[in-house]
Protein backbone atom coordinates (compact mmCIF):
# COMPACT_ATOMS: atom_id res chain seq x y z
CA UNK A 1 0.00 0.00 0.00
CA UNK A 2 1.28 3.43 -0.93
CA UNK A 3 1.86 6.41 1.30
CA UNK A 4 0.23 9.70 0.32
CA UNK A 5 1.40 13.22 1.02
CA UNK A 6 -0.80 16.27 1.60
CA UNK A 7 0.29 18.83 -0.99
CA UNK A 8 -0.90 21.70 1.20
CA UNK A 9 0.89 21.02 4.48
CA UNK A 10 3.17 18.03 3.94
CA UNK A 11 1.32 15.57 6.21
CA UNK A 12 2.06 11.99 5.17
CA UNK A 13 -0.68 9.37 5.31
CA UNK A 14 0.89 6.02 6.12
CA UNK A 15 -1.60 3.16 5.63
CA UNK A 16 0.29 1.07 8.20
CA UNK A 17 -0.57 3.69 10.83
CA UNK A 18 -3.91 4.93 9.45
CA UNK A 19 -5.50 7.87 11.27
CA UNK A 20 -7.04 6.21 14.33
CA UNK A 21 -7.89 9.57 15.95
CA UNK A 22 -10.33 10.12 13.10
CA UNK A 23 -11.67 6.61 12.70
CA UNK A 24 -9.22 5.32 10.07
CA UNK A 25 -7.86 1.99 11.26
CA UNK A 26 -4.23 0.92 10.70
CA UNK A 27 -4.01 -1.05 7.47
CA UNK A 28 -6.49 1.13 5.56
CA UNK A 29 -5.35 1.92 2.01
CA UNK A 30 -5.64 5.59 1.07
CA UNK A 31 -8.15 4.66 -1.66
CA UNK A 32 -10.43 3.09 0.96
CA UNK A 33 -10.59 6.12 3.26
CA UNK A 34 -14.09 7.68 3.15
CA UNK A 35 -14.34 10.70 0.87
CA UNK A 36 -15.34 13.03 3.70
CA UNK A 37 -12.04 12.41 5.53
CA UNK A 38 -9.80 15.48 5.74
CA UNK A 39 -6.10 15.98 6.42
CA UNK A 40 -5.71 15.81 10.22
CA UNK A 41 -3.16 18.65 10.16
CA UNK A 42 -4.55 21.25 7.77
CA UNK A 43 -8.10 20.13 6.96
CA UNK A 44 -8.03 19.78 3.15
CA UNK A 45 -9.74 16.88 1.36
CA UNK A 46 -8.39 13.70 -0.23
CA UNK A 47 -8.09 15.36 -3.64
CA UNK A 48 -5.21 17.49 -2.30
CA UNK A 49 -3.11 14.37 -1.64
CA UNK A 50 -0.63 12.79 -4.04
CA UNK A 51 1.24 9.50 -4.01
CA UNK A 52 4.52 9.76 -2.13
CA UNK A 53 7.38 8.44 -4.22
CA UNK B 1 15.28 51.77 13.40
CA UNK B 2 17.60 49.77 15.59
CA UNK B 3 20.88 48.10 14.68
CA UNK B 4 20.78 44.52 15.95
CA UNK B 5 24.04 43.22 14.45
CA UNK B 6 26.58 44.60 11.99
CA UNK B 7 24.61 45.65 8.90
CA UNK B 8 21.38 44.12 10.23
CA UNK B 9 18.61 46.51 11.28
CA UNK B 10 15.14 46.16 12.82
CA UNK B 11 12.81 48.34 10.74
CA UNK B 12 9.37 47.10 11.84
CA UNK B 13 6.14 48.66 13.03
CA UNK B 14 5.01 48.93 16.65
CA UNK B 15 1.24 48.47 17.00
CA UNK B 16 0.61 50.27 20.29
CA UNK B 17 -3.17 50.25 19.68
CA UNK B 18 -3.72 46.54 19.04
CA UNK B 19 -5.99 44.98 21.68
CA UNK B 20 -7.55 42.14 19.71
CA UNK B 21 -5.65 39.99 17.22
CA UNK B 22 -8.46 37.99 15.57
CA UNK B 23 -9.85 37.16 18.99
CA UNK B 24 -6.49 36.83 20.78
CA UNK B 25 -6.49 39.39 23.60
CA UNK B 26 -3.38 41.57 23.24
CA UNK B 27 -3.37 43.97 26.22
CA UNK B 28 0.22 45.02 25.48
CA UNK B 29 -0.23 45.57 21.73
CA UNK B 30 2.19 43.92 19.32
CA UNK B 31 4.94 44.52 16.81
CA UNK B 32 5.37 43.38 13.22
CA UNK B 33 9.08 42.97 12.83
CA UNK B 34 10.87 43.62 9.56
CA UNK B 35 14.63 43.23 9.24
CA UNK B 36 16.92 44.95 6.78
CA UNK B 37 20.28 43.41 5.85
CA UNK B 38 22.80 45.69 4.16
CA UNK B 39 24.94 43.82 1.65
CA UNK B 40 25.71 44.11 -2.06
CA UNK B 41 22.04 43.26 -2.62
CA UNK B 42 20.19 44.87 0.29
CA UNK B 43 17.46 42.54 1.53
CA UNK B 44 14.34 43.03 3.64
CA UNK B 45 13.14 40.03 5.65
CA UNK B 46 9.43 40.08 6.56
CA UNK B 47 7.33 43.23 6.50
CA UNK B 48 4.34 44.70 8.33
CA UNK B 49 0.57 45.14 8.39
CA UNK B 50 -0.81 47.48 5.73
CA UNK B 51 -1.36 50.35 8.15
CA UNK B 52 2.26 50.15 9.33
CA UNK B 53 3.79 50.63 5.88
CA UNK B 54 4.66 54.33 6.34
CA UNK B 55 6.37 53.73 9.66
CA UNK B 56 8.40 50.82 8.24
CA UNK B 57 9.46 52.86 5.20
CA UNK B 58 10.42 55.76 7.48
CA UNK B 59 12.67 53.39 9.43
CA UNK B 60 14.16 51.88 6.25
CA UNK B 61 14.99 55.40 5.00
CA UNK B 62 17.02 56.00 8.17
CA UNK B 63 19.36 53.26 6.92
CA UNK B 64 19.18 53.18 3.13
CA UNK B 65 17.37 54.50 0.07
CA UNK B 66 14.53 51.93 -0.28
CA UNK B 67 15.00 51.81 -4.06
CA UNK B 68 18.30 50.01 -3.43
CA UNK B 69 16.54 47.00 -1.89
CA UNK B 70 16.91 43.98 -4.19
CA UNK B 71 14.96 41.32 -2.32
CA UNK B 72 11.87 41.32 -0.10
CA UNK B 73 11.64 37.97 1.63
CA UNK B 74 8.11 37.01 2.61
CA UNK B 75 8.48 34.18 5.11
CA UNK B 76 4.71 34.08 5.66
CA UNK B 77 1.73 35.18 3.57
CA UNK B 78 -0.55 36.27 6.42
CA UNK B 79 -1.32 39.95 6.04
CA UNK B 80 0.22 41.11 9.31
CA UNK B 81 3.57 40.30 7.67
CA UNK B 82 2.83 40.80 3.99
CA UNK B 83 0.01 43.35 3.89
CA UNK B 84 2.34 46.20 2.99
CA UNK B 85 4.28 44.49 0.18
CA UNK B 86 2.27 46.32 -2.52
CA UNK B 87 3.12 49.71 -0.98
CA UNK B 88 6.68 48.59 -0.35
CA UNK B 89 7.18 47.64 -4.01
CA UNK B 90 6.36 51.22 -5.03
CA UNK B 91 9.28 52.40 -2.88
CA UNK B 92 11.47 49.44 -3.89
CA UNK B 93 10.86 49.10 -7.66
CA UNK B 94 14.03 47.03 -8.07
CA UNK B 95 13.05 44.41 -5.50
CA UNK B 96 11.98 40.85 -6.17
CA UNK B 97 9.61 39.09 -3.74
CA UNK B 98 11.06 35.84 -2.39
CA UNK B 99 8.66 33.26 -0.96
CA UNK B 100 7.81 29.56 -0.69
CA UNK B 101 5.69 27.79 -3.37
CA UNK B 102 2.62 28.09 -1.12
CA UNK B 103 3.62 31.68 -0.43
CA UNK B 104 3.41 32.44 -4.15
CA UNK B 105 -0.11 30.97 -4.26
CA UNK B 106 -1.19 32.85 -1.14
CA UNK B 107 0.28 36.24 -2.07
CA UNK B 108 -1.22 35.95 -5.56
CA UNK B 109 -4.65 35.26 -4.01
CA UNK B 110 -4.30 38.20 -1.63
CA UNK B 111 -2.95 40.87 -3.96
CA UNK B 112 -4.28 39.58 -7.33
CA UNK B 113 -0.96 40.61 -8.87
CA UNK B 114 1.47 38.48 -10.78
CA UNK B 115 4.65 39.77 -9.20
CA UNK B 116 7.91 38.36 -10.43
CA UNK B 117 8.25 35.97 -7.50
CA UNK B 118 11.43 34.14 -6.70
CA UNK B 119 10.16 30.84 -5.33
CA UNK B 120 12.42 28.96 -2.92
CA UNK B 121 12.38 25.56 -1.24
CA UNK B 122 14.15 24.00 1.73
CA UNK B 123 17.91 24.17 1.29
CA UNK B 124 17.81 26.81 -1.46
CA UNK B 125 20.18 29.72 -0.99
CA UNK B 126 20.12 33.35 -2.01
CA UNK B 127 23.42 35.09 -2.65
CA UNK B 128 23.16 38.72 -1.51
CA UNK B 129 26.89 39.54 -1.50
CA UNK B 130 29.00 38.58 1.48
CA UNK B 131 26.07 36.57 2.75
CA UNK B 132 24.29 33.52 1.48
CA UNK B 133 20.79 33.25 2.97
CA UNK B 134 19.33 29.74 3.36
CA UNK B 135 15.63 28.86 3.41
CA UNK B 136 13.74 26.17 5.29
CA UNK B 137 10.07 25.50 4.60
CA UNK B 138 8.04 25.05 7.79
CA UNK B 139 4.60 23.94 6.59
CA UNK B 140 1.93 24.48 9.27
CA UNK B 141 4.20 26.47 11.56
CA UNK B 142 1.72 27.89 11.32
CA UNK B 143 0.35 28.12 7.72
CA UNK B 144 1.16 25.92 4.70
CA UNK B 145 3.33 28.75 3.27
CA UNK B 146 5.42 29.41 6.40
CA UNK B 147 9.20 29.31 6.07
CA UNK B 148 12.32 30.45 7.91
CA UNK B 149 15.32 32.36 6.58
CA UNK B 150 18.77 31.72 8.00
CA UNK B 151 21.86 33.87 7.72
CA UNK B 152 24.91 31.76 8.59
CA UNK B 153 27.21 34.78 8.29
CA UNK B 154 25.19 36.73 10.87
CA UNK B 155 24.29 33.64 12.92
CA UNK B 156 20.66 34.75 12.87
CA UNK B 157 17.51 32.68 12.37
CA UNK B 158 14.44 34.53 11.05
CA UNK B 159 11.61 32.05 11.83
CA UNK B 160 8.72 34.48 11.30
CA UNK B 161 5.81 33.66 13.68
CA UNK B 162 7.62 30.83 15.47
CA UNK B 163 9.09 32.08 18.79
CA UNK B 164 7.04 35.30 18.47
CA UNK B 165 5.07 37.15 21.15
CA UNK B 166 2.45 39.87 20.99
CA UNK B 167 4.17 42.61 22.93
CA UNK B 168 4.69 46.25 22.01
CA UNK B 169 7.70 47.89 23.61
CA UNK B 170 10.30 50.57 23.08
CA UNK B 171 12.81 47.73 23.58
CA UNK B 172 13.73 45.14 20.98
CA UNK B 173 15.45 42.36 22.93
CA UNK B 174 13.87 39.87 25.35
CA UNK B 175 16.42 40.63 28.06
CA UNK B 176 15.54 44.32 27.89
CA UNK B 177 11.95 43.68 29.05
CA UNK B 178 12.90 40.68 31.22
CA UNK B 179 13.31 37.19 29.78
CA UNK B 180 10.66 35.74 32.12
CA UNK B 181 8.03 38.12 30.76
CA UNK B 182 9.09 37.33 27.19
CA UNK B 183 8.83 33.56 27.88
CA UNK B 184 5.32 34.09 29.34
CA UNK B 185 4.24 35.98 26.24
CA UNK B 186 5.83 33.30 24.03
CA UNK B 187 3.74 30.71 25.90
CA UNK B 188 0.55 32.65 25.26
CA UNK B 189 1.51 33.00 21.61
CA UNK B 190 2.26 29.28 21.31
CA UNK B 191 -1.03 28.32 23.00
CA UNK B 192 -3.13 30.56 20.76
CA UNK B 193 -1.32 30.20 17.42
CA UNK B 194 0.99 27.19 17.30
CA UNK B 195 -0.58 24.57 19.61
CA UNK B 196 -2.24 22.38 16.92
CA UNK B 197 1.06 21.84 15.10
CA UNK B 198 3.29 19.94 17.55
CA UNK B 199 4.66 17.41 15.05
CA UNK B 200 5.46 20.13 12.49
CA UNK B 201 7.18 22.24 15.18
CA UNK B 202 9.38 19.27 16.08
CA UNK B 203 10.30 18.84 12.40
CA UNK B 204 11.20 22.54 12.11
CA UNK B 205 13.24 22.40 15.33
CA UNK B 206 15.14 19.42 13.94
CA UNK B 207 15.97 21.45 10.82
CA UNK B 208 17.00 24.44 12.92
CA UNK B 209 19.23 22.27 15.12
CA UNK B 210 21.59 21.90 12.15
CA UNK B 211 22.03 25.68 11.97
CA UNK B 212 24.45 27.69 14.07
CA UNK B 213 22.79 30.84 15.41
CA UNK B 214 23.02 33.04 18.48
CA UNK B 215 20.05 35.24 17.65
CA UNK B 216 16.41 34.50 16.80
CA UNK B 217 14.52 37.31 15.10
CA UNK B 218 10.80 36.49 15.11
CA UNK B 219 8.14 38.50 13.32
CA UNK B 220 6.34 39.59 16.52
CA UNK B 221 7.69 41.00 19.75
CA UNK B 222 11.13 40.66 21.24
CA UNK B 223 14.32 39.33 19.66
CA UNK B 224 16.07 36.46 21.47
CA UNK B 225 19.84 36.53 21.85
CA UNK B 226 22.53 34.46 23.55
CA UNK B 227 22.82 30.75 24.16
CA UNK B 228 21.07 30.66 27.52
CA UNK B 229 17.99 32.57 26.35
CA UNK B 230 17.70 30.57 23.15
CA UNK B 231 18.19 27.21 24.86
CA UNK B 232 15.47 28.06 27.38
CA UNK B 233 13.13 29.05 24.57
CA UNK B 234 13.81 25.96 22.45
CA UNK B 235 13.34 23.71 25.50
CA UNK B 236 9.93 25.25 26.05
CA UNK B 237 8.97 24.74 22.40
CA UNK B 238 10.11 21.08 22.55
CA UNK B 239 8.01 20.55 25.68
CA UNK B 240 4.91 22.19 24.21
CA UNK B 241 5.30 20.46 20.84
CA UNK B 242 5.43 17.11 22.66
CA UNK B 243 2.20 18.12 24.44
CA UNK B 244 3.85 17.92 27.85
CA UNK B 245 2.37 19.98 30.67
CA UNK B 246 2.96 20.70 34.34
CA UNK B 247 1.41 19.07 37.41
CA UNK B 248 -1.15 21.83 37.78
CA UNK B 249 -4.87 22.32 37.38
CA UNK B 250 -6.95 24.96 35.63
CA UNK B 251 -10.61 25.38 36.61
CA UNK B 252 -12.55 27.40 34.05
CA UNK B 253 -16.27 28.08 34.18
CA UNK B 254 -19.15 30.45 33.74
CA UNK B 255 -22.09 30.68 36.11
CA UNK B 256 -25.61 32.18 35.97
CA UNK B 257 -26.68 32.27 39.62
CA UNK B 258 -23.45 31.41 41.48
CA UNK B 259 -24.16 27.66 41.87
CA UNK B 260 -21.62 26.54 39.26
CA UNK B 261 -19.30 29.15 40.76
CA UNK B 262 -19.78 27.57 44.22
CA UNK B 263 -18.80 24.19 42.74
CA UNK B 264 -15.74 25.71 41.03
CA UNK B 265 -14.66 27.28 44.30
CA UNK B 266 -15.10 24.01 46.17
CA UNK B 267 -12.88 22.25 43.63
CA UNK B 268 -10.40 25.11 43.94
CA UNK B 269 -10.34 24.81 47.72
CA UNK B 270 -9.83 21.06 47.86
CA UNK B 271 -7.12 21.07 45.16
CA UNK B 272 -5.35 24.07 46.67
CA UNK B 273 -5.46 22.52 50.16
CA UNK B 274 -3.76 19.42 48.71
CA UNK B 275 -0.82 21.64 47.70
CA UNK B 276 -1.46 21.38 43.96
CA UNK B 277 -0.98 24.55 41.88
CA UNK B 278 -4.48 25.48 40.69
CA UNK B 279 -5.99 28.46 38.87
CA UNK B 280 -9.58 29.63 38.89
CA UNK B 281 -10.59 31.24 35.60
CA UNK B 282 -14.08 32.66 35.42
CA UNK B 283 -14.92 33.20 31.75
CA UNK B 284 -16.70 36.44 32.66
CA UNK B 285 -13.37 37.91 33.77
CA UNK B 286 -10.65 35.76 32.14
CA UNK B 287 -10.22 36.05 28.39
CA UNK B 288 -10.43 32.83 26.39
CA UNK B 289 -6.92 33.42 25.02
CA UNK B 290 -5.57 33.47 28.59
CA UNK B 291 -7.54 30.36 29.51
CA UNK B 292 -5.95 28.39 26.64
CA UNK B 293 -2.52 29.58 27.84
CA UNK B 294 -3.28 27.88 31.14
CA UNK B 295 -4.59 24.83 29.33
CA UNK B 296 -1.13 24.66 27.68
CA UNK B 297 0.48 24.54 31.12
CA UNK B 298 -2.02 22.30 32.94
CA UNK B 299 -2.25 18.51 32.97
CA UNK B 300 -5.84 18.68 34.26
CA UNK B 301 -8.61 21.10 33.29
CA UNK B 302 -12.07 21.31 34.86
CA UNK B 303 -14.80 22.83 32.68
CA UNK B 304 -17.94 24.18 34.38
CA UNK B 305 -21.16 25.65 33.07
CA UNK B 306 -24.71 26.35 34.11
CA UNK B 307 -27.53 25.18 31.83
CA UNK B 308 -29.04 27.99 29.80
CA UNK B 309 -31.94 26.93 27.56
CA UNK B 310 -30.66 23.35 27.98
CA UNK B 311 -27.27 24.30 26.59
CA UNK B 312 -23.87 25.23 27.98
CA UNK B 313 -23.33 28.96 28.38
CA UNK B 314 -22.10 30.67 25.17
CA UNK B 315 -18.79 31.63 26.79
CA UNK B 316 -18.09 27.96 27.52
CA UNK B 317 -19.31 26.95 24.05
CA UNK B 318 -16.93 29.43 22.43
CA UNK B 319 -14.01 28.17 24.52
CA UNK B 320 -14.79 24.57 23.55
CA UNK B 321 -14.94 25.46 19.84
CA UNK B 322 -11.60 27.28 20.17
CA UNK B 323 -10.05 24.26 21.92
CA UNK B 324 -11.42 21.88 19.29
CA UNK B 325 -9.24 23.71 16.75
CA UNK B 326 -6.22 24.04 19.04
CA UNK B 327 -6.30 20.29 19.74
CA UNK B 328 -4.41 20.00 23.04
CA UNK B 329 -3.29 16.42 23.70
CA UNK B 330 -2.17 14.37 26.73
CA UNK B 331 -4.46 16.21 29.11
CA UNK B 332 -7.35 15.22 31.34
CA UNK B 333 -10.59 17.00 31.99
CA UNK B 334 -13.84 16.86 33.93
CA UNK B 335 -17.12 18.66 33.38
CA UNK B 336 -19.26 20.09 36.13
CA UNK B 337 -22.12 22.49 36.67
CA UNK B 338 -25.50 23.35 38.07
CA UNK B 339 -28.80 22.75 36.29
CA UNK B 340 -32.50 23.28 36.92
CA UNK B 341 -34.26 20.50 35.03
CA UNK B 342 -32.53 19.36 31.83
CA UNK B 343 -28.99 18.02 31.67
CA UNK B 344 -28.65 17.63 27.89
CA UNK B 345 -26.15 20.47 27.64
CA UNK B 346 -23.75 18.60 29.91
CA UNK B 347 -23.65 15.73 27.42
CA UNK B 348 -22.71 18.27 24.77
CA UNK B 349 -19.97 19.63 27.02
CA UNK B 350 -18.57 16.14 27.64
CA UNK B 351 -18.57 15.49 23.89
CA UNK B 352 -16.88 18.86 23.25
CA UNK B 353 -14.20 18.06 25.83
CA UNK B 354 -13.43 14.79 24.07
CA UNK B 355 -13.60 16.37 20.62
CA UNK B 356 -10.93 18.83 21.77
CA UNK B 357 -8.66 15.89 22.59
CA UNK B 358 -8.99 15.63 26.38
CA UNK B 359 -9.46 12.34 28.15
CA UNK B 360 -12.31 12.45 30.71
CA UNK B 361 -11.10 12.02 34.28
CA UNK B 362 -14.38 10.48 35.30
CA UNK B 363 -18.10 11.16 35.34
CA UNK B 364 -19.11 14.80 35.33
CA UNK B 365 -20.31 16.40 38.57
CA UNK B 366 -23.74 17.97 38.23
CA UNK B 367 -25.97 19.43 40.97
CA UNK B 368 -29.60 20.55 40.71
CA UNK B 369 -30.16 24.25 41.45
CA UNK B 370 -28.22 25.30 44.57
CA UNK B 371 -25.69 22.85 46.01
CA UNK B 372 -25.97 22.14 49.76
CA UNK B 373 -23.00 21.46 52.03
CA UNK B 374 -23.25 17.67 51.69
CA UNK B 375 -23.31 17.92 47.92
CA UNK B 376 -20.32 20.24 47.90
CA UNK B 377 -18.42 17.87 50.20
CA UNK B 378 -19.04 15.02 47.76
CA UNK B 379 -17.17 16.99 45.07
CA UNK B 380 -13.96 16.37 47.03
CA UNK B 381 -13.97 12.84 45.61
CA UNK B 382 -12.30 14.14 42.44
CA UNK B 383 -9.05 14.89 44.32
CA UNK B 384 -7.57 11.35 44.20
CA UNK B 385 -8.43 11.13 40.49
CA UNK B 386 -6.51 14.35 39.86
CA UNK B 387 -3.61 13.32 42.08
CA UNK B 388 -3.27 10.02 40.22
CA UNK B 389 -3.05 11.80 36.85
CA UNK B 390 -0.60 14.41 38.10
CA UNK B 391 1.63 11.74 39.64
CA UNK B 392 1.73 9.65 36.43
CA UNK B 393 4.40 10.55 33.90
Amino acid sequence: MKKYECTVCGYIYDPAIGDPDHGIKPGTAFENIPNDWVCPDCGVGKSDFKVLN
Amino acid sequence: MRKIKNDVYWVGYIDWDLRNFHGYDTPHGSTYNAYLILDEKPTLIDSVKHYGADEMIRRIKQVIDPSKIQYIISNHTEMDHSGSIDVLLKHCPNAQVVCSPKGEEGLSRHFKKNWNFKVVNTGDTLDIGKRKLTFMLMPMVHWPDSMATYSAEDKILFPNDAFGQHYASTERFADEIGVGLAYDEAAKYYANIVLPFGSQVLKALEGASKMDFDMICPSHGMIWRGKEQITGLVQRYVKWANYESDAQVCITYDSMWHSTEAMAKRFYEVIDMAGIPVKLMNLQTSHMSDVVTDVLKSKVVLFGTSMLNNRMLPTVGALMMYLKGLKPKNRFALSFGSYGWSMVGFKELETSIQDAGFELLGEGKYIRFIPDQDELAKLDSILPLIQAKLAAK
